[in-house]
């Protein structure tokens, strides 16, 4: 990682794209439009995190949600529980969804293919029965917050605000994370894993250490708006903390922006909820959200599957340059 | 002594591919690794780099026993290999691709001098106008030399090259052994697996030959070419007597 990258002007085209998108709520002034990009935001923290395990290191994880939610947990336990602010709660949170992923990581990261696949879907599952059973954290019926809890924060109206800024940044800031792991040796470690990860051993990459730091550093950020996510719903159970399909929808948007791309996660995340905000005004579409997730993911796979940054990218190597 | 194999025999179930090989290779030589396809050459170099662990036996490199190492963990402390079978990294460019070796190999290198060993390498094995392609647009030709590529950017202290003329037309064949000359003359060690004569016989200072995982004759090429079992083993095969007799090859690589 050099100062010379920092000069690509792909990376300020892309944070450019996510600042714009983020200030039009803060220009109008409007909850509405703030509630929308919120969603929006939030997706591509996750969408880019996850893209650091799926797109650089090619390890496809179907369960990743299971950061979102145990972050959102550890979060609310110390922010209801133990009376912490919002802050330190944000950082454990954060750090809690890395340490499963390095716990886990010396595991499951033997698997290759759809085993490691699988074996992410039973974790995010076991998650789920065991915090349903986690008394601490409320069992079954989960932990609510006191809506007085706002009141530190300048009320409800005004933490909503907060809130928004804060993944605002987030977002921005994975952008950047996005393209320093990228441009960096340890990035390059990765794509040669992603690759073939047997000529990337033959060639000295200690894969096992990558690996788990990629899929550390693709935990963090989710757990820490996991906090963010739950602290704004007011409560968190179990069902809500670990639900797959959501899972799926971030599978989506990285495959159709494009994986391994800095620019894809945002694209893709921006494009896939514009879409679902379309669907979900049509009754007939909102019971089927997820058939209609699965079938995108399966048309992209069979005829973009290099998404529509790949594509492009593809089609116009000129584009390389401006696109990262 | 660089290298030293000591009795290493290695089985896939029921098949034994490997049996009691005993050999050393001192600093500086070629050491050329010939025998009929399935002999286990290939199975002796992924018993060297540690991608499988030998049923019996042990390898000594620089002094350290690395029986049962890691493949990473040999590739850092020097040794470096190009397959018989390219596996480039397709999605990367051929200089991000060099890179990795510089990277992740003896030097450890950061990016920036790894960017420099990479642009030398690539310029040294004729890729210098290929360094921003995709490696999955190369032709066989500069995949094979792309390999080379990677494996020298570590800046190995031996270099396993396994059928690196295999595939290559005749112009690129001389390319290529002008390619392992030099690299000898930088003083680094080589073990060499082929099946163009010719060319493991007028580099190598030392020959193996192995038939059915067996070594049956080791010792400086004049002799080797001339020793009983060695002329058996191969004009057994009326195929392949053909095929060392033509001074290139052209056979693909059926023999994984
Ligand atoms: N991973 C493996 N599993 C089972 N058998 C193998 C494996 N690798 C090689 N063999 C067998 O070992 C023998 C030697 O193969 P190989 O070392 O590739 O020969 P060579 O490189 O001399 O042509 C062959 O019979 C081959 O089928
Ligand atoms: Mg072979």
């Amino acid at each position: 990682m050099s100062l010379r990258n920092l000069r690509n002007p792909g990376l300020w085209i892309t944070v450019l794209a996510v600042a714009l998108l983020g200030l039009w709520p803060i220009v109008t002034q409007r909850a509405s439009t703030r509630e929308e990009i919120f969603t929006v935001m939030l997706s591509v923290v996750l969408a880019s995190s996850l893209n650091i395990l799926l797109g650089y290191t090619g390890y496809v994880s179907f369960g990743h949600i299971v950061f979102f939610g145990l972050g959102g947990y550890v979060g609310l336990y110390l922010i209801i529980v133990q009376g912490w602010s919002l802050w330190p709660s944000m950082i454990a949170g954060g750090l809690a969804a890395g340490l499963l992923a390095l716990l886990l990581g010396q595991a499951i990261l033997r698997l290759r293919g759809s085993y490691f696949a699988l074996a992410t879907i039973g974790i995010n599952e076991a998650m789920r029965a065991f915090i349903n059973n986690f008394e601490p954290f409320g069992g079954p019926t989960g932990l609510s917050l006191n809506f007085q809890t706002y009141n530190q924060y300048g009320g409800a109206a005004n933490a909503l605000w907060l809130i928004y800024y804060i993944v605002l940044i987030l977002a921005v800031f994975n952008i950047f994370l996005s393209y320093i792991v990228k441009t960096s040796k340890f990035g390059l470690g990765l794509m040669a894993i992603r690759e073939d990860e047997d000529a990337a051993e033959v060639m000295g990459v200690i894969t096992p250490r990558s690996k788990t730091w990629a899929y550390v550093l693709s935990a963090i950020l989710p757990g820490v708006v996991g906090v963010l996510f739950f602290f704004k719903n007011g409560n968190i159970e179990p069902p809500q903390a670990f639900r797959l399909h959501l899972s799926i929808e971030l599978l989506v948007m990285v495959m159709l922006g494009g994986y391994g791309t800095v620019f894809g996660p945002l694209l893709g995340a921006v494009g896939y909820q514009r879409l679902r905000g379309l669907l979900l005004t049509s009754d007939l579409f909102k019971n089927i959200q997820l058939a209609v997730a699965g079938l995108l993911l399966l048309l992209i796979i069979l005829f973009i599957p290099a998404g529509a940054v790949g594509w492009l990218r593809q089609r116009f190597p000129v584009v390389r340059r401006f696109i990262p | 002594m660089i290298l030293q194999v000591s009795g290493v025999s290695k089985w896939f179930g029921g098949l034994k591919a490997l049996t009691d090989v005993t050999f050393s290779l001192q600093e500086g030589q070629i050491l050329g690794l010939i025998g009929p396809n399935g002999a286990g050459k290939t199975t002796l170099f992924n018993v060297i780099n540690g991608v499988y662990k030998p049923s019996e036996g042990a390898v000594n490199f620089r002094g350290v026993d690395i029986t049962g190492m890691k493949t990473y963990e040999i590739a850092r402390m020097g040794l470096a290999r190009a397959h018989q079978i390219v596996r480039p990294l397709n999605e990367l460019t051929v200089r991000d691709n060099v890179m990795v070796g510089a990277c992740f190999g003896r030097e450890n290198h950061a990016l920036g001098g790894a960017r420099v060993i990479a642009d030398e390498v690539m310029e040294f094995v004729g890729l210098e106008k290929r360094a921003d392609q995709l490696a999955s647009n190369l032709n066989i030709g500069q995949k094979k030399r792309l390999e080379m590529a990677r494996a020298l950017a570590a800046r190995p202290y031996l270099l396993l090259l396994d059928e690196v003329l295999a595939g290559l037309n005749p112009a690129e064949i001389t390319r290529m052994i002008d390619i392992v000359h030099k690299i000898r003359e930088r003083g680094t060690t080589i073990v060499m697996i082929e099946h163009v004569m010719q060319a493991v016989m007028s580099v190598s200072d030392q020959v193996l030959v192995l038939d059915f995982g067996k070594p049956i004759a080791f010792g400086p090429p004049g002799e080797v070419a001339n020793d009983a079992r060695v002329v058996e083993a191969y004009l057994g095969d009326p195929e392949l007597a053909k095929q060392l007799l033509a001074p290139s090859s052209d056979e693909s690589e059926q023999d994984a």
